[in-house]
């Protein structure tokens, strides 16, 4: 009976993830952080699955931060986001693939809520007409770029080069899974696993040979807040919340952090640097943190891509422990190398890099 | 004017986020703000049950809204469908448009957001961008941030980003036409006055607080309202 029970509610958080086709919508932070991270994105569909996806330069912040620092109304995120589905429809994309949880959330949140009040809808269309002469048409399908990862894992591990398995034991690698919390708190349906089960990043470790570890924290907040994060007054909130996941994984020694968003993945990266440097506390062995990566960086990895050409120097958290680990053959001195000779990043004081 | 319950009900968010309250208290147990914060998001939909206006002006004056980090936790696992951080964000914006905002030292920062997150929005087509993510407001970010922020173009460049230039990539420079459209939205959808809002009565706060305030990003009034911490706002104060 209890398997019964688990089996139906496993299949009540599946979800259609479009297999082809798709209209890409941006990240902030995501760009601002990890730029390569989207670059590649785009070269696996594109390259590695022969999958057709837009990259339109029209697309705008969908204004998510401002919206959740209430700084603007909803009508205007919402008829932000409908100018995007209008530039899709004009296009002839109905599938989209968005690359921030937060905007995930919100393009959810906007035809949840339509479906409820469709006077709120008729409101956007006409506020949009107003200021573009632009219409839309309902995506018919919205997917994360965390579920096409995970909707392509097995053909992405026919192709892999390299597993997530330690080169020295054999053994799979520990890995912290964290969703972004607008990824399924929100609507628990709409994320692979829900909000209690989470399994799209779970889903492609597994397939690429690591092993996830359930923690105590597992599912709680990074602590990004919005304006938590954005005011310097109120950082203290967001540093906190990190902390608590830190402490809960950190007796399962993690090989890695993965996260599907990317407020998240930056976060867990530079509050260790914060916590190492406020209080001497690090995560990792000898002094290192624990590496934080994208999914799309992970991916990459498994594919055979060069870590640097993946962007993993701007991480503050030395990702070498991880490359050494997985027997990942890299240049030292490549790792800052830019059209800007001898220009390196200082070394924290407490941090090992 | 309305009765602020009835203005709180043309909200879509606070009639989505907001039900009959049995007082379980799981939204209050599940909150990461309430763990941090002196923020009880059970008391706070009790406050509101009372439907005064009294009581409601009490809370748009307060440090209590301000303390939500719209993770949205309570959204999945509220027994009756409510949503305490749908019903922040309705209160948040009655109390920017009638100005209560600047009551409160939590409240007061909304100017710090606009003046950073908000204006890149419509300078830049980004929420966030690296010429707006400075390391001396950021010192949390590192000495890796730093450097991405001198060698921007390099590293960008090196990593296949389309930084500040036309066309499609990471980073690309949004067109004037685009940002043109954006700024569209906000005059007809309420962003521009909102913007405007904050902007006024933040003015009118720097007055009373003898504090200089211009059209420059920092000023003496950004700089108190960004870093500003009494530290009263947590449970053990």
């Amino acid at each position: 009976m209890e398997t019964k029970n688990s089996t139906r509610l496993w299949k009540s958080y599946q979800k259609e993830i479009a297999d082809d086709h798709y209209y890409y919508a941006r990240s902030c932070i995501r760009q601002n952080f990890f730029p390569a991270s989207e670059k590649v994105f785009l070269k696996i569909l594109q390259e590695e699955l022969q999958k057709d996806i837009y990259d339109d330069p029209h697309h705008t912040t969908c204004t998510g931060i401002a919206y959740h620092s209430d700084i603007i109304p909803q009508e205007t995120t919402a008829t932000v986001i409908a100018r995007h589905f209008a530039l899709m429809t004009e296009l002839g994309y109905e599938n989209l693939a968005i690359s921030c949880v937060t905007s995930f959330g919100l393009y959810t949140e906007l035809l949840e809520t339509w479906k409820h009040f469709p006077e709120e809808e008729a409101k956007i269309r006409e506020l949009l007409w107003k200021a573009t002469r632009r219409e839309f048409s309902i995506p018919k399908n919205l997917a994360h770029s965390s579920d096409i990862i995970f909707h392509n894992r097995e053909e992405i591990n026919n192709k892999s080069k390299r597993r997530l398995v330690n080169a020295k034991t054999g053994q799979p690698l520990k890995v912290v899974d964290h969703i972004g919390c607008h990824y399924a708190k929100l609507f628990p349906e709409k994320g692979i696993g829900g909000a209690e089960f989470p399994y799209v990043l779970t889903g492609m470790v597994e397939s690429w040979g690591g092993q996830v570890i359930d923690y105590p924290e597992r599912r709680h907040c990074c602590g990004f807040g919005f304006r938590q994060y954005l005011v310097m007054a109120n950082r203290g909130y967001s540093v906190s919340n990190s902390k608590k996941k830190f402490d809960s994984m950190a007796p399962y020694e993690p090989d890695f952090i993965v996260s599907n968003c990317p407020g998240c993945s930056m976060f867990m990266d530079k509050w260790q640097y914060t916590i190492a440097e406020m209080e001497g506390t690090t995560y990792g062995k000898g002094g290192y943190g624990i590496p934080v990566l994208t999914y799309e960086e992970m991916a990459g990895l498994v594919l055979g891509y060069d870590p640097w050409d993946l962007g993993l120097q701007m991480h503050q958290v030395s990702v070498e422990p991880l490359l050494d680990k997985m027997g990942i053959d890299y240049s030292k001195p490549n790792k800052y190398k830019t059209q800007q000779p001898n220009s390196f990043p200082k070394k924290p004081l407490k941090l090992m890099v | 004017m309305k009765p602020l319950f009835e203005l709180l009900l043309s909200d879509v968010r606070f009639v989505e986020g907001y039900h009959t309250c049995m007082n379980c208290g799981v939204c209050t147990a599940i909150c990461p703000a309430a763990e941090f914060y002196d923020y009880d998001p059970r008391k706070l939909l009790n406050q509101l049950q009372q439907k005064s206006d009294e009581s409601i002006i009490e809370l748009l004056k307060s440090e209590t809204i301000w303390y939500c980090g719209q993770c949205m936790s309570c959204k999945t696992r509220c027994p009756r469908g409510n949503t305490p951080g749908f019903v922040i964000q309705a209160l948040r914006k009655l109390s920017v448009n009638l100005g209560y905002f600047v009551e409160s030292e939590k409240g007061r920062q909304q100017f710090a957001i606009k003046r950073t997150v908000g204006d890149n929005i419509l300078k830049f087509g980004y929420c966030v961008h690296p010429q707006g993510v400075a390391p001396d407001l950021h010192p949390e970010q590192g000495p890796v941030w730093r450097w991405v922020v001198d060698n921007a173009e390099g590293i960008m460049d090196r990593l296949g980003a389309n930084y500040n230039k036309p066309g499609a990539g990471t980073l690309r420079k949004i067109a004037q036409e685009d940002l043109d459209e954006l700024q569209a939205i906000f005059d007809v959808t309420g962003g521009t006055a909102m913007y405007e809002s904050i902007e006024n009565f933040s003015r009118e706060k720097a007055k009373l607080m003898n504090l200089d305030f211009n059209d420059d990003t920092p000023n003496e009034y950004f700089n108190v309202v960004y870093s500003e911490n009494s530290n009263q706002h947590n449970k053990n104060n």
